[in-house]
């Protein structure tokens, strides 16, 4: 039960961080993303943030036998570069590019009641069912 | 091209960044989970799902909610005038990152703070592919 209440919070915590961040604003991301144009740089700056934040949570991580309240720390386990890894990270940048959300910003942006997000984020469940069911084997 | 500098977009991307890596790295450390946002959907929507996957989108909602509710207006481009796009864009999101393992919170923020050379690989492809398209958009076709 406690891990549920935690796993809310971070949910909430990660949720407010894209409000104030700028991702769940279409235009902004698509902003960012248009170097050619007239570029915002800013949003680099969330991912960058981000990650130098997570950095020693991470590597903290890597070590420990067991997480505060569950029995394992999951990361990861595949590292390799294919063609499945280059192709699928080209068809989610389409997706991102087009919409200007992507999952995370589309959850809370379907919770603030935008229509479109709720869209967003029902097509992308039904995307990841269609995904395994072209590419899965068995 | 130009580029525009805002300080106090600067300042509220660097903080949105800080929660964002915080809610990663306590999610990793207290609950023993990748907060990869695209791999949680796809768990909370098939079969074998666990309670705490529906918890932290419930939270992401929340959010959302919490915002809508103290009375923050929602942007340009979410709403029913752009169902159709969206729905095809989440389409392709659902799709890419079932096939990659990852979006812009599991391969951007897990898979960098981690270190891993596919997650930058990744990162670069989606970034690339994204630019590609709304170049597309607003100057080409």
């Amino acid at each position: 039960m406690r891990a549920l209440v935690t796993a809310f919070g971070f949910g909430l915590l990660f949720g407010a961080g894209l409000l104030v961040s700028g991702m769940t604003d279409p235009s902004r991301v698509k902003a960012f993303l248009d170097v050619s144009g007239a570029w915002n740089p800013a949003l680099a700056l969330v991912m960058g943030g981000a990650v130098v934040v997570a950095l020693p949570a991470f590597a903290y991580g890597k070590r420990l036998p067991r997480a505060l309240l569950a029995d394992e720390i999951s990361l990861p386990t595949r590292t390799q570069i294919d063609a499945r890894l280059l192709g699928g990270a080209a068809i989610f940048g389409v997706g991102w590019g087009l919409g200007g959300i992507c999952p995370g910003p589309g959850l809370v942006m379907a919770g603030a009641g935008a229509l479109g997000a709720g869209v967003f984020v029902l097509t992308s469940a039904l995307g990841a069912r269609l995904a395994d069911w072209l590419f899965t084997a068995g | 091209m130009s580029v525009i500098f805002v300080p106090e977009q600067l300042g509220l991307s660097l903080l949105g960044g800080v929660l964002i890596g915080a809610a990663a790295g306590g999610l990793l450390l207290v609950n023993g989970r990748v907060a990869g946002i695209s791999g949680i959907l796809s768990a909370a929507t098939a079969r074998g799902t666990k309670a705490w996957h529906w918890a932290f989108l419930a939270g992401l909602l929340a959010a959302g909610s919490g915002a809508a509710l103290s009375g923050r207006a929602l942007p340009a481009g979410l709403g029913a005038g752009h169902v159709m796009l969206l729905a095809v864009a989440g389409l392709l999101a659902g799709v890419g990152t079932r096939l990659s393992g990852g979006c812009t919170s599991g391969h951007g923020v897990c898979g960098l703070a981690r270190l891993s050379p596919r997650s930058l690989v990744a990162v670069l492809t989606f970034m690339l592919a994204a630019g590609v398209t709304v170049f597309l958009e607003r100057h080409g076709l």
